[in-house]
């Protein structure tokens, strides 16, 4: 570019109207000049200076990028424009509907399908998460012999050679262990195997599956049920240990139901009452009206109590410690008094007994059929897992298993400790492992096939109610992975057969056969001999054929996938009838008791002898020698809230994401009772050893207040040997104490041993102090008195009214949010859709630690109250978007400003970071990039997964909700193309997509009837921090309790506004880290609060 | 201060000159000049520039190690925004305080004790004010971007938030540091003439007479002269009240409660000359001793110092307890929870310590042989140093550590890289300070003249 050039040019151009105009928007100060014909020469001149000093800056050679155009346009593909496909995602082994958001092929964001029964809009985190699994550098990328790299190509040909081989002799020695099926292709392949190698055995285990369920079902049925909870109905809900928001099949839909009958609204104050016993604390438990901390061992006792109050022969065993007969009483008299409006829940993790209790009760309530749906099993050919896994093991062991399949599932990892399921595996002359990841079991097998992710294959599920949807993929599979639906299909001499064209068989078959209900799950008939099969009616009613549009299958077909929901898949209900032993006959199940036994403290396994689970009440002297000797405590096995059974663990939101009650991350712990870390004279994260039965791990403390004194929980899932880079050596693991005897709870014993981990919370101070953050009444006092009674709650002044200024008129739009506490239950899947739909970066175990948690939304976690049984408050807290921001003011370079439809805008480009705006904010949301986080989390294909839509932001850089602005955008853009306004609802942040409460609202204030603003008028409104007139956009509705008024002394029937307890202040004393960075002394902060009402 | 001029008629002849011994002015000139034109400096100046110089390579590896990571490498979290790099940075700027503060008001209230420690301080200020202003640099996120807060035209059409504290910091502190330096360069023009004139080699002779500009000493020059260095100090005057006014404000403005008090900008100008004096006795008293310079900075010197310590001292103090009395009787709810968590709290051990070291230690300062006593006195000066620091890791940290809403409470402490920067800087101040003691006359030779002429006059036993 020459100089002379360069002038002439602009010559040319100083001519131009066009250029005139524009300069004159560009720089309107110089506009007036530019009129003058003296100094416009000079300020040609100038500018003429200026560009040339641009174009020297300008001297960057940008890289070359070769820009591929379409030769077809895809025919719905604007570039720019995400598109959306139904598919469905497995939770708990059930499907869940979901659509996914895909930019130009590339899935970027999972959001809950409105059609889909499960989801009915929503998800919860662990689904929002798979989109990160999608994208995870380390999932399994080849196929693997003895650990070195071939191809699929030659699994196939060794398969096909294997397979004859097997075919000769029947298939007698080949073996397939998968999770339990609720796919009906896999079932249909599954059946067809069978059938081409008749001796062939399958095998299902799931590390948290539903035994338990299954074996109630059976005792109370003699047959396989499932049960469905219709929480819609249901008026008074009795939860066994069952934490059924957040951790059953379809919880996403209990919760909505759930959550829809506790929405109280002026003219509208009805609510449902939740009743909790717990063995450890959950979200279900902190959103109930009556909450009770009982010790595994004491939940049949509660279930016998309730049921012989009800009519229920058997007699009634005394209660556990704690729990007052005239509470029961009057718990009984309540579910009488709603004959076919209550419920009650049994947890998976409970005993059959008290399955078959809760069913029975249920009939007694006449709740079957109306609040108690009982359907077919949705798993194809339902089996007792765990002694279908002790039945591979022993086969294993004795030699008749000649090749092995494990498909997607990590037995070497999470199998009970007590089979030795890796001794066993050795002696298996042909092993082949299906995962997503290389994880511990790819390492004992022969062959490793990595697993294609769900968004990456076809595939079907079933739904907790039967409802079927098909899984399709959104992309090709980033690296070498194949469905298992592909390598059934190989096993089966079809190689050829792609995804598609086998789950699409499978429904032209149920289609065509009228059985749309029940496709799949005939092959229950393959099920292994001995185990008791589902008295499934064969000529179950075809529903499905009805419901299909007349007889043309393609258009059925193509509106099950547009919809994400194949119609008429759902599940018949049926009837279930009691037998008339299920009480006395255990049903010859292994682990049943008599009642007596069960009440005095079961020991199913006769493991660990002498040791006395009831330990809770030791006193001082006694507690001398339990620090020596060790206490005897019932341990408990459960799933982590957020990993689950381990298969999550390489996923970084899901580590990073805080577990509900603990808010720990990157970790599980040994969850200990105040009582209990006081007695054995522990802190947070001093060690423990924990014996069952012989074997013993060791683990950091964690002091969780409503834990049942004498009880420890173990989260499995944690201390991966083998997965990915973000998922090994997390955690501890709690599988080695896991048996199949004491598979959920089994006594142990606790002693103190050295050392310490330091662990990662995310909240270290959990009282209110007396702040009417949370502000809580009951449903009797609102009726009561209009309102709820909080010093200084409802009623009281939002603050400096008094301003110099006139408040600001909004043109046009106003946004701003409405987050209803008496519906939100903590589950955290708001966090993690923001994460997901605003590119948040995970920062890491050690940051976190630090204080550094990126997340823009948080779910804070209040305790009142008793310690050992505490009120549990949650507060989902996003940037409140203050209309009076004090971050606003105090940036230096104005890099945060209030934007003209209210929001409080955050511009990244410009802001230094001086954290300024931090500091200033009272409700610390603002999240600041301490380090360079988002490069940190790795290029490649990570960087595939982000929302384009947002800005990825670099290091030094202050970031915070900014009331998902590009959804806000999007919307206006369609509004402005249509020539219309912005609808209400037609805004959905990504936070209250994802709610499975629906418990945040978000729209126009400037219109009088959008939901947010007749929210505002509700009169359990209220903002937070509001005497600081910041004027919060972002505000809540009061969390509201409906206690049984005739259980009084319970304190959760107390009242329970009262945040500022003193008790508190000890409560913190002894669990907050921060009052003392060396270990703090427990115990002198417990005994003072002990005596305390 | 109203300590009243030197003595004429022997009725506060308790009070110890302001210089001492029978100094001509010839003799003054030579032993001022020497220390500088000497060909060696006494093995303490090696050593301590050793020491100062070693640090500052700390500095300068952690300010490396700091733009290749980011501020991350600090111990500073999500409640805690704030950490070293603003207490350094507030405590840099007070101890700043003290030379201006000696030359220009001194100076405008004619207290001729100052002769002898205004150069001296007037460097002090200086590098304190340098270490100072590189501490928000090096705080922002994004360093690189330090010039957006100043107001130039931009193709942005962006100016700097007016309203924030932060961009008052950056006039302040700019404003305070152009005036002190010109303040320090002017008082310094006619020793440097005095060098340019003495000095034997060729390069010194060169660079003094480039930096005296000319200075010869004559009438008309030493009329400018006065008349500029007493406009300087006019100017100077409100800037030492500003500036750590303006730093104040920094927390005042905000809404975080322990900042968010009226009361802070008086208290912060107290703290300020506090630390400051600490400092400059800090430094004075082992130069002092080993440059032989007891007869310039007399024990009349130390004595006022330490006065003007024990009165700052007080006013701070009195600030602690109004905090307190504000707190309790405004009644606001986080007010008081803050107040008590100081005292309670995690923090209790600073916040115990701070008040030893800043208001119960100096109260020896009441004794007069505590104030004749320079072993004693120099540990009092330490102590307010480090007290002074540890106050501004109060109000930074206690503050923030726990605010409004409980769950977002957390903790707080300094890395190792924390601690370097720290520790680097003062190896910068020092670096400088003996870079200074080395190659400018550390006491203003002309006016210690004018001093021995006018301690001459009144007694009458001292020759000229």
């Amino acid at each position: 570019m020459s100089r002379t050039r360069f002038w002439r040019s602009l010559d040319e151009l100083a001519g131009d109207e066009e250029l005139l105009a524009a300069l004159h928007r560009e720089f309107p100060e110089n506009a007036a000049e530019l009129l003058d014909p003296v100094s416009r020469r000079r300020f040609l001149e100038l500018m003429g200076a200026s560009l040339a000093l641009a174009g020297a800056t300008a001297c960057v050679r940008q890289p070359a990028e070769r820009i591929v155009p379409y030769v077809r346009q895809p025919e719905e593909l604007v570039p720019g424009k995400p598109l959306y496909y139904a598919s469905a995602a497995p939770r708990f082994g059930a499907a869940h509907g979901i659509l996914v958001e895909s930019h130009m092929g590339r899935p970027t964001k999972i959001e809950g399908n409105p059609l889909h029964p499960a989801s009915l809009g929503a998800t919860d985190a662990v689904v929002q998460a798979e989109i990160l699994s999608l994208y995870d550098p380390d999932r399994a990328q080849v196929v693997l012999r003895g650990g070195r790299i071939t191809t699929w190509e030659a699994f196939l040909a060794t398969f096909a050679a294997l397979i004859s081989e097997q075919e000769r002799r029947g298939g007698a020695g080949f073996r397939l262990l998968t999770p339990a099926v609720t796919s009906p292709t896999l079932a249909r392949q599954l059946q067809l195997l069978q059938q081409r190698l008749p001796e062939a055995r399958f095998h299902a285990f799931d590390a948290a599956g539903r035994d338990n369920l299954r074996r109630g079902a059976l005792r109370a049925f003699g047959e396989y049920v499932d049960t469905c909870y219709r929480l819609d109905r249901a008026d008074v809900i009795v939860a066994l240990d069952a934490d059924f928001l957040t951790a059953m099949p379809g919880s996403v839909r209990y919760a909505r139901d759930f959550a829809d009958r506790r929405r109280v609204r002026a003219g509208q104050l009805e609510m449902n009452r939740l009743y909790a016993f717990e063995c450890t604390p959950s979200p279900t438990g902190a959103m109930a009206d009556h909450r009770w901390s009982v010790r595994p061992s004491g939940i049949e006792a509660v279930a016998r109590a309730i049921g012989s109050r009800l009519g229920l022969a058997g007699g009634a065993p005394a209660l556990p410690e704690g729990i007052g007969e005239a509470w029961i009483d009057a718990l009984a008299e309540d579910l009488r008094a709603r004959p076919g409006r209550s419920l009650l829940i049994a947890g998976d993790a409970q005993p059959p007994a008290v399955h078959a209790l809760a069913h029975a009760i249920n009939a007694q309530l006449g709740n079957a059929g109306e609040t108690v749906v009982y359907i077919d099993p949705v798993a194809a050919a339902p089996v007792d897992q765990l002694a279908s896994l002790t039945d591979l093991v022993a086969a294993m062991g004795a030699g008749q298993v000649g090749a092995l399949g494990i498909l997607g599932c990590n037995p070497v990892f999470d199998a009970p400790a007590d089979l030795d399921f890796t001794a066993a595996l050795a002696s298996v002359p042909v092993r082949f492992h299906l995962g997503l990841y290389r994880d511990e079991t790819a390492e004992h097998c022969h062959w490793h096939v990595p697993e294609a992710h769900l968004l990456e294959a076809w595939g079907d599920l079933r739904a907790w109610d039967g409802t079927a949807a098909v899984i399709q993929p959104l992309i090709e599979p980033l690296y070498d992975g194949h469905s298992v639906h592909e390598l059934l299909a190989a096993l089966l001499g079809q190689p050829e057969r792609d995804g598609y064209d086998i789950v699409r068989a499978t429904w032209q078959e149920a289609w065509e056969a009228g059985g749309l209900a029940s496709a799949g799950s005939a092959s229950a008939d393959a099920a292994p001999a001995g185990a008791p099969v589902a008295g499934r009616t064969t000529g179950a009613p075809g529903v499905g054929a009805a419901a299909g549009p007349g007889n043309d299958f393609e258009a059925f077909w193509k509106r099950s996938i547009h919809d994400g929901v194949i119609p008429g898949s759902e599940a018949i209900p049926r009837d279930a009838a009691l037998r008339a032993d299920w009480d006395l006959d255990p049903g010859g199940l292994p682990e049943e008791g008599s009642p007596a036994e069960v009440a005095a403290g079961r020991d199913p396994g006769g493991a660990a002898a002498g040791s006395e689970p009831a330990a809770g009440q030791a006193g001082g002297a006694e507690s001398a020698a339990g620090q020596a000797e060790g206490a005897a405590v019932e341990v408990l096995f459960r799933p982590d809230p957020t990993i689950h059974d381990g298969r999550h663990a390489n996923n970084g939101w899901l580590q990073e994401l805080p577990k509900p009650l603990t808010l720990l991350t990157w970790s599980n712990a040994a969850l200990l009772a105040p009582a209990t870390a006081e007695r054995l004279g522990l802190a947070n994260e001093q060690h423990v050893s924990i014996e069952v039965a012989g074997r013993s791990v060791v683990a950091p403390v964690w002091i969780l207040p409503g834990q049942p004194d004498g009880a420890v929980t173990l989260h499995f899932g944690y201390g991966r040997r083998r997965t990915g880079r973000v998922g090994t050596g997390t955690g501890f693991d709690a599988y080695p104490l896991r048996t199949t005897a004491g598979f959920w709870d089994a006594p142990g014993l606790v002693r103190r041993a050295g050392g310490r981990t330091r662990l990662a919370t995310t909240q270290h101070h959990h009282s209110m102090e007396g702040r009417d953050l949370v502000r809580v009444g009951t449903l009797e006092e609102l009726r009561a008195t209009g309102g709820i009674d909080v010093p200084g709650g409802h009623g009281h002044p939002p603050g400096p009214a008094e301003s110099l200024h006139p408040p600001w008129s909004y043109e046009g739009y106003s946004w701003a949010m409405q987050i209803d506490l008496n519906v939100c239950i903590g589950c955290n899947g708001c966090m993690t859709a923001c994460q997901a739909e605003n590119n948040v970066p995970v920062v890491g175990e050690e940051q976190v630690r630090a204080g550094r948690e990126m997340h823009w939304l948080r779910v804070d976690r209040y305790w009142a109250d008793r310690l050992d049984n505490p009120e549990t408050f949650f507060q989902p807290l996003p940037c409140m978007h203050c209309e009076n921001a004090p971050c606003e003011v105090v940036c230096p370079v104005a890099a945060t400003v209030h934007g003209d439809e209210g929001l409080n805008e955050m511009i990244y480009n410009r802001c230094v970071g001086t954290r300024y705006c931090a500091n200033n904010c009272p409700y610390k949301v603002r999240r600041f990039n301490f380090l360079a986080y988002a490069d940190a989390e790795g290029g490649g294909v990570r960087q595939l997964g982000r929302n384009p839509d947002v800005t990825v932001r670099s290091r030094g850089v202050m970031e915070k909700c900014t009331y998902c602005v590009q959804r806000i955008n999007e919307a206006r853009i369609t509004a402005k193309n249509e020539w219309r306004p912005i609808r209400d609802g037609e805004v959905v942040p990504a936070c209250a997509q994802a709610c499975p409460t629906r418990a945040i609202s978000f729209g126009d204030i400037n219109d009088p009837d959008s939901e947010v603003s007749r929210l505002r008028a509700e009169p359990l409104h209220y903002g937070i921090l509001t005497e600081l007139g910041t004027r919060p956009r972002t505000n809540y509705l009061a969390r509201l309790r409906n206690p049984n008024p005739a259980i009084a002394g319970d304190p959760a029937g107390a009242a329970v506004a009262r945040a500022a307890d003193s008790v508190e202040a000890d409560a913190d004393a002894a669990i907050a880290r921060d009052t003392d960075p060396a270990d703090t002394a427990v115990a002198p902060a417990l005994a003072d609060s002990r005596g305390l009402p | 201060m109203a300590a009243p001029g030197p003595t004429h008629d022997g009725s506060r002849d308790r009070e110890p000159p302001v210089i001492e011994g029978d100094y001509t002015f010839a003799s003054v000139t030579d032993k001022i000049s020497a220390i500088v034109l000497a060909g060696r400096s006494p093995r303490f100046w090696y050593v301590g520039f050793a020491v100062g110089f070693v640090l500052l390579q700390a500095l300068l590896v952690s300010i490396c190690y700091l733009l290749l990571r980011g501020v991350g490498i600090w111990g500073i979290n999500s409640p805690v925004g704030w950490g070293f790099a603003i207490i350094n940075f507030v405590w840099w700027i007070g101890i700043g305080h003290a030379g201006t503060l000696i030359s220009a008001i001194l100076l405008l209230l004619r207290q001729d004790w100052r002769t002898s420690i205004n150069r001296f301080a007037e460097a002090m200020t200086l590098f304190a004010v340098a270490c100072a202003g590189l501490f928000p640099l090096l705080h922002m996120g994004r360093p690189w971007f330090a010039y957006w807060m100043l107001p130039y035209p931009n193709t942005y059409g962006v100016w700097p938030q007016f309203r924030s504290p932060l961009v008052w910091d950056v006039f302040a502190v700019t404003t305070y540091a152009t005036v002190s330096a010109l303040f320090w360069f002017v008082g310094l023009i006619p020793d440097l003439a005095t060098l340019r004139d003495r000095a034997e080699r060729r390069f010194a002779r060169f660079a003094y007479g480039i930096l005296a500009m000319g200075w010869r000493g004559s009438a008309i020059h030493w009329h400018r002269y006065e008349t500029a260095y007493l406009l300087m100090a006019g100017l100077a005057t409100p800037l030492v009240v500003s500036v750590h006014t303006i730093v104040s404000f920094d927390f005042a403005m905000a809404i975080i409660p322990g900042w968010h008090t009226t009361i802070f900008p008086p208290y912060f100008v107290a703290g300020a000359i506090y630390a400051g004096f600490a400092m400059v006795l800090t430094l004075a008293i082992p130069v002092r001793r080993v440059y032989g310079l007891q007869d310039f900075i007399t024990e009349r010197h130390l004595r006022n110092m330490a006065k003007v310590m024990l009165a700052t001292g007080l006013i701070v103090g009195y600030g602690y307890l109004m905090e307190y009395f504000v707190g309790w009787y405004g009644g606001g709810e986080y007010e008081m929870y803050m107040l008590n968590n100081r005292l309670t709290g995690p923090y209790a051990t600073h916040y115990g310590l701070l008040l030893l070291l800043n208001i119960a230690i100096p109260q020896l300062l009441w004794s007069t042989r505590v104030r004749g006593s320079e072993l004693a006195l120099f540990l009092i000066a330490m102590c307010i140093n480090v007290g002074m620091w540890l106050e501004r890791f109060i109000i930074v940290v206690t503050s923030l550590h726990r605010d409004f809403l409980p769950s977002s409470w957390g903790m707080y402490a300094g890395t190792g890289w924390d601690w370097a920067t720290l520790l680097g800087s003062i190896g910068l101040f020092l670096t400088l300070m003996f870079v200074f003691v080395r190659l400018l006359p550390m006491i203003s030779i002309f006016e210690m003249r004018t001093l021995v002429a006018e301690e001459a006059k009144p007694a009458g036993g001292r020759q000229p």
